[in-house]
């Protein structure tokens, strides 16, 4: 089933220098350990290619069924010296969160109704 | 020893509520109240006033709310943990000292140096600290001339002595925000320098409640889910002399505590979670365990912790340039394309008269200016708002930017409103540069009065 990251997944992002970073974090250890093969650093690359100029590195917390996203160079030099609107990458979270998935038929259970 | 003690954080960030702090005080039960006041560009604003007055370069702010809660501290005990000291807590001090005195009430004010190495820089490089851009790698030559402030993120100890000396409340400078919780865990349960585990257990319950109610429901992805979120509650830890803590908040309070809503905050600008390095420990975020308890209140245990560094973070703020951004509402048939000419317009007359910026900006606020491709252009736009900004070096051409917005209302197209507030000014880039300094080379002080 096609479905947003938003109908299974909470994300909170912030800055991290030039950097921003995105922490994705899963309510079920099923949904998690699926976005452990599947919300892999090359799909968030693509996804992000309009913002993240440089790297993306990826950590797994398996404590806390979260995934931590460094979004390299994705605040048009960051801090005060940026001229864009979000030059802290505060709404990078529901970006990500805006990602068309294929979720397999046995985790559809998990997807949020509302 | 108490069996656990209630550490409430009422100020996420300079600017935060400023009843926030005041509610947690009086709605129930608490024996610390942190307060988080500065963020790297406070402190060089705060440099820059206190040279232009010995007095000055504190948080105001914070005495405004002393006055508020000066009962809660004179009758109930409540002890006041906080940054506000700025680069000067002992002018801060000295005016809590008159405040009290003309409330009749005796306080206990400790205050901690020894961060601001600002005026020792000079030495300090004699002394072989390079002050190398952690982060780029970059030489402090090159920003050397254009320094305003420079601070260590010093250790929770000295919040810990001041504590210890009486102290009802505590006057920092930078402190790590963290830091602010950690120091009465030391002190109320005595624990080692070199127990990590405990150590990265009080951090970590800094870590989730130092941007304030940004745990307790606030920024949270499934926001529908949260009660009252007006009245939001400030988050409490709740700490017992073992490192197990709950994150909760007062009982009558707004908000949601739950394992997403502390999870998210864990995630917030967090690098590489296995090495979170703070001045007291190294915390290893994927250790504890985190555990629902049901009615506004998460459980976190088993939290591991490292051996600090042997160095210290400081935060150099210099001046990096000017800069000025201003913005224009256009609305009507085709918004979206006369937004874009407009923006063309402007460009080109500030190009025509000579004018040119190490850096610009165009952006379309309400179209994608966030997210950019990852949404899809609509079909419909009713209306945008073009938000343009310039850079640069010569504080001339920065206003000379300023000076071409108006005029595009009457020679642009049609529909342009939302121009308020007079010609964007050139403002002054106050930048960050972050770097490191052996600890043996900091020497704080902590004295009670």
């Amino acid at each position: 089933m096609k479905i947003q990251l938003n109908q299974i997944a909470h994300a909170r992002s912030g800055d991290k220098g030039a950097h921003s970073n995105v922490g994705l974090m899963f309510k079920s250890k099923q949904l998690y350990e699926w976005a452990k093969s599947h919300i892999t650093t090359d799909l968030v690359k693509v996804h992000f290619q309009s913002i993240a100029k440089g790297a993306i590195v990826r950590y797994e917390m398996d404590n806390l069924l979260a995934l931590n996203f460094i979004l390299g160079d994705s605040l048009g030099g960051g801090g005060s010296e940026s001229l864009i609107n979000d030059a802290q990458g505060k709404t990078h979270g529901q970006a990500l969160l805006l990602m068309e998935v294929d979720l397999p038929d046995n985790l559809v259970q998990f997807v949020n109704k509302k | 020893m108490k069996d656990i003690i209630r550490i409430g954080n009422g100020q996420g960030f300079w600017g935060d509520s400023i009843d926030a702090p005041v509610r947690l005080a009086k709605d129930g039960p608490l024996d610390y109240l942190t307060l988080d006041y500065l963020a790297e560009v406070t402190l060089s604003i705060m440099q820059r006033q206190k040279l232009k007055n010995p007095k000055a370069g504190f948080a105001h702010d914070f005495l405004d709310l002393i006055k508020r809660i000066l009962p809660e501290i004179s009758e109930k005990g409540l002890k006041v943990i906080t940054n506000a000291g700025g680069v000067n807590p002992q002018s801060c001090r000295n005016e809590l000292i008159q405040l009290a005195q003309s409330s009749d009430s005796d306080m206990k004010i400790g205050v901690i140096q020894g961060d601001d190495i600002f005026p020792t820089l000079a030495e300090l490089r004699t002394k072989g600290v390079t002050f190398e851009n952690m982060d780029t790698g970059d030489s402090f030559d090159s920003i050397a001339d254009n320094v305003y402030s420079a601070n260590v993120y010093i250790n929770s100890i000295t919040i810990a002595e001041a504590l210890e000396k009486g102290a009802q409340i505590v006057l920092a400078g930078r402190v790590s925000d963290p830091g602010l919780a950690l120091g009465p865990c030391i002190y109320e349960f005595g624990w080692n320098s070199d127990n990590y585990d405990l150590l990265a257990a009080g951090t970590l319950a800094g870590h989730i409640t130092e941007c304030g109610a940004q745990c307790t429901g606030g920024n949270y992805s499934r926001w529908q889910d949260v009660p009252d979120l007006a009245g939001v509650g400030y988050p409490i830890i709740e700490m017992q002399p073992n490192g197990e803590f709950c994150i909760t908040k007062h009982d009558n309070s707004g908000g949601l505590v739950n394992r997403e809503t502390i999870g998210e905050q864990v995630l917030y600008e967090m690098g590489d979670p296995n090495h979170y390095i703070s001045p007291d420990v190294c915390v290893d975020f994927t250790s504890f365990k985190l555990n629902d308890l049901g009615h506004n209140k998460v459980a976190i245990t088993n939290v591991a912790g490292l051996i600090p560094t042997d160095t210290y973070k400081v935060s150099i703020s210099y001046f990096a340039g000017y800069k000025a951004s201003g913005q224009l509402t256009i609305s009507g048939p085709n918004a979206y394309e006369k937004a874009q000419l407009t923006a063309e317009i402007i460009w080109k007359r500030l190009k025509n008269s000579g004018v040119t910026y190490q850096d610009t900006s165009t952006e379309y606020l309400g179209l994608s200016s966030c997210h950019r491709d990852i949404n899809p252009v609509p079909s419909q736009i009713n209306e945008v708002v073009l938000r343009l900004g310039v850079k640069d070096a010569n504080k001339d051409n920065v206003n000379r930017f300023g000076k071409e917005i108006a005029p595009v209302i009457t020679s642009g197209p049609p529909g342009i409103t939302g121009f308020s507030g007079g010609r964007p000014k050139a403002q002054e880039i106050v930048a960050y540069w972050p770097a490191l300094i052996p600890k043996e080379l900091v020497h704080t002080t902590v004295d009670v009065i």
